[in-house]
C-alpha cells in the first residue's frame, strides 16, 4: 500500500471513531483503566523490588567469637564462610575497631569521657564478622550453617529478623494479583475494541461491498479499521500515563511525609527511572490491544 | 477477453443455477445476456466477479484464470471489470464527485489524477454541472449515470451492467443505452444483462439467451427471443 493511501486510511479511521463515539469512548476508557492498573502495579512492583534490593544491601548477619579464639582460627572461619554461595562478603571487625566505632558513635565530641576505659576495652570480646548476602531469602540457611560452626569458635550469630523475606513475599503477592487482574482487563479491552470495530464495519457494510467490487485491495479495505483500533489503543495508553506521571511524585511525597517509619527504610525510585520503561511499555500494550482487537473483528466480519 | 468453458454452478439444494455454459466474448464486443428472472443471469455475473466459485468448468477473464488466481490478487481481477447495478449502489453520504472519486481512491490513484479524471468522466456522462449534488437530489437516470461514471473512471477493459435500465423510464433507459454504446465504440467490452425487450430488439447486437441455467441461443445480431 502506498504512503498517501495511509493518509486516507488514517482519515477514515478517525471518521470511524467519531461516528461511533460512545463505543470508542468505552473502549478507550477500558484500555485506559487497564493500562493505568498495569502502570500502578508496575510502579509499586519496581519500587518494592528496589526496596528489596536496598534491604539486601543493608541486611547482614553478624557473627561473634568465643573468647580466646586465635587469629588463625578466625582467618580459617572467614575462608570457610566466604566459600558459601549465598555469601557476598565477609568483613572482619576486630575488638579494637569495634570499640573505636562505638566511641565515635556514642561519645562523639566528648572523647575524654571514654578515656576511663583506656586500657580495658569493654568490647574485648566483640570482634565480629559482618556477612552480607547475595540473596536474603537464604538468610535462614546461612544462620543454620553458622550455628553448626559453634564448636569452631563461634559464640553467637545475630541475624536481622525476617523483614527482608516479608518484603519479598509481599512483592510476589502483589505481582500475582496484578498479573491476574491485568490479564482479565486486557481480555475485556480486546473484547470491547473488537465490538467497537464491528459496529464500524456494520455501518460501512455497503461502502465496503462497493470498495471490493471496485477492486480495492484487502489491505486497503482493512486499513481504516486497523487504524481505528490503533488510535483507540494509543489514546487509551497516553491518558493513564499522563495521570500516573502527575500522581507518582505526589504519592511518593505523601508517603514520605505521612509515614515516617516507612520513609526511614524505603527509598523510592525517581519518576524518570519508572517511566523510561513504563512509558514505551504502555504504548506498545495499547497499540497491541488495539490491533489485536481490530484484527479479530476484521477476520470475523470482513471476508476480504 | 472472456471465456467460460463448461461452467456449472449448483447451490446446495436443487437444480443447477448455471448448467454447462460455454461462452466466448471477444475484446470490444457488445453483448446482451437475456433471460427470465431465475434463468441464472445473476449467478453468471457473480461467477465472473469471483463472488461465487463454479462447481465445475473454467472461467478466464482478461487472461486471468479464476480458478488459479490467488486470493490476494482477486482485487486485480475486479479492476478489469467495471460494474453497474440496477439499484445504482451509490454512497448516499457523498456527492456525485466523491462517489466517482471514491472508485479511484480505492485503487490508490494519486489525487492530481483524480482531480483531472473525475470531471472528464462526469462530463462524458453529461453530469459535469451536478458534481456537487447528493444522490437523493438526482433522478434515477442521473443516478445511473453517476454509477456508470464510477464504473468507467478507472478505464476497465470490461463493463458489466446488471439490469442497468431496470429502475428507469424509457427515455432515461435509452440515454443509458446510448452511453453504453458510446463507451463500447471507444473500445470497452460491454456486457449488458437485461430483460428489456424493446431495447434488445432495437439495438441489434449480439444476444445470448439463457434459460434454466443453459445458453439456448447466441445470435450475432438479433432480438429478444422469449417473452417474460
Amino acid at each position: 500500500m502506498k504512503i498517501r493511501t495511509w493518509g486516507y486510511s488514517i482519515k477514515q479511521g478517525m471518521i470511524n471513531i467519531k461516528r461511533n463515539k460512545l463505543f470508542s469512548l468505552a473502549s478507550i476508557a477500558t484500555i485506559a483503566i487497564c493500562i493505568f492498573l498495569i502502570g500502578l502495579f508496575y510502579s509499586v512492583f519496581v519500587n518494592i523490588n528496589h526496596m528489596v534490593e536496598e534491604a539486601e544491601q543493608q541486611i547482614s548477619v553478624t557473627v561473634f567469637f568465643k573468647p580466646g579464639i586465635t587469629d588463625e582460627e578466625i582467618a580459617n572461619l572467614k575462608d570457610q564462610i566466604s566459600k558459601r554461595a549465598e555469601v557476598k562478603e565477609v568483613t572482619y571487625t576486630s575488638a579494637e575497631e569495634a570499640w573505636e566505632e562505638f566511641k565515635a558513635v556514642y561519645f562523639g565530641d566528648h572523647m575524654d569521657l571514654a578515656e576511663g576505659f583506656k586500657d580495658d576495652n569493654p568490647l574485648a570480646n566483640s570482634a565480629s564478622f559482618e556477612i552480607t548476602l547475595n540473596d536474603i531469602s537464604m538468610q535462614d540457611v546461612l544462620v543454620n550453617y553458622l550455628n553448626s560452626l559453634k564448636d569452631q569458635g563461634i559464640r553467637q550469630v545475630n541475624a536481622s529478623e525476617n523483614t527482608a523475606s516479608t518484603i519479598d513475599t509481599f512483592g510476589k503477592l502483589v505481582a500475582y494479583v496484578s498479573v491476574a487482574l491485568i490479564v482479565v482487563l486486557l481480555a475485556v479491552a480486546v473484547f470491547l475494541i473488537s465490538n467497537t470495530i464491528a459496529m464500524g464495519i456494520t455501518v460501512r457494510r455497503e461502502e465496503i461491498g462497493i470498495m471490493k467490487l471496485m477492486g480495492a485491495s484487502d489491505l486497503f479495505v482493512r486499513a481504516p479499521f486497523m487504524v481505528e483500533g490503533l488510535i483507540i489503543g494509543l489514546i487509551g495508553a497516553v491518558i493513564p500515563m499522563i495521570v500516573l506521571l502527575v500522581l507518582y511524585n505526589r504519592v511518593v511525597l505523601y508517603i514520605i511525609t505521612h509515614f515516617q517509619q516507612v520513609s526511614s527504610f524505603t527509598i523510592f525510585l525517581p519518576v524518570k527511572d519508572v517511566f523510561n520503561i513504563l512509558g514505551p511499555l504502555a504504548l506498545v500494550i495499547g497499540a497491541g490491544i488495539g490491533l489485536i482487537g481490530s484484527m479479530i473483528t476484521i477476520r470475523k466480519h470482513l471476508n476480504v | 477477453m472472456i471465456d467460460l468453458e463448461n461452467v456449472s454452478k449448483t447451490y446446495s439444494a436443487g437444480a443447477p443455477a448455471v448448467n454447462d455454459i460455454n461462452l466466448h466474448i471477444d475484446a470490444g464486443e457488445f453483448v446482451f445476456i437475456v433471460g427470465n428472472s431465475g434463468a441464472g443471469k445473476s449467478t453468471l455475473i457473480k461467477l465472473m466477479l469471483k463472488e461465487l466459485e463454479p462447481t465445475a468448468g473454467r472461467i478466464v477473464i482478461n487472461g486471468k484464470d479464476l480458478k488459479t488466481i490467488k486470493h490476494r490478487k482477486i482485487h486485480l481481477l475486479r479492476r478489469d471489470i467495471g460494474v453497474v447495478f440496477q439499484d445504482f449502489r451509490l454512497l448516499k453520504d457523498r456527492n456525485v464527485y466523491d462517489n466517482v472519486a471514491f472508485a479511484q481512491r480505492v485503487v490508490e490513484v494519486p489525487n492530481r489524477i483524480i482531480r483531472r479524471k473525475v470531471p472528464a468522466v462526469l462530463s462524458m456522462v453529461g453530469l459535469a454541472e451536478k458534481y456537487k449534488s447528493f444522490p437523493k437530489e438526482l433522478s434515477g437516470g442521473e443516478q445511473q449515470r453517476v454509477a456508470l461514471a464510477r464504473a468507467l473512471v478507472n478505464n476497465p477493459p470490461i463493463l458489466l451492467a446488471d439490469e442497468p435500465t431496470g429502475n428507469l423510464d424509457p427515455k432515461n433507459s435509452w440515454e443509458i443505452m446510448n452511453l453504453l454504446e458510446e463507451i463500447n465504440n471507444r473500445g470497452t467490452t460491454v456486457i449488458v444483462v437485461t430483460h428489456n425487450k424493446e431495447i434488445v430488439d432495437a439495438m441489434q447486437k449480439r444476444v445470448v439467451t439463457i434459460q434454466k441455467g443453459m445458453v439456448i441461443s447466441d445470435e450475432k445480431a438479433g432480438g429478444y427471443l422469449y417473452e417474460d
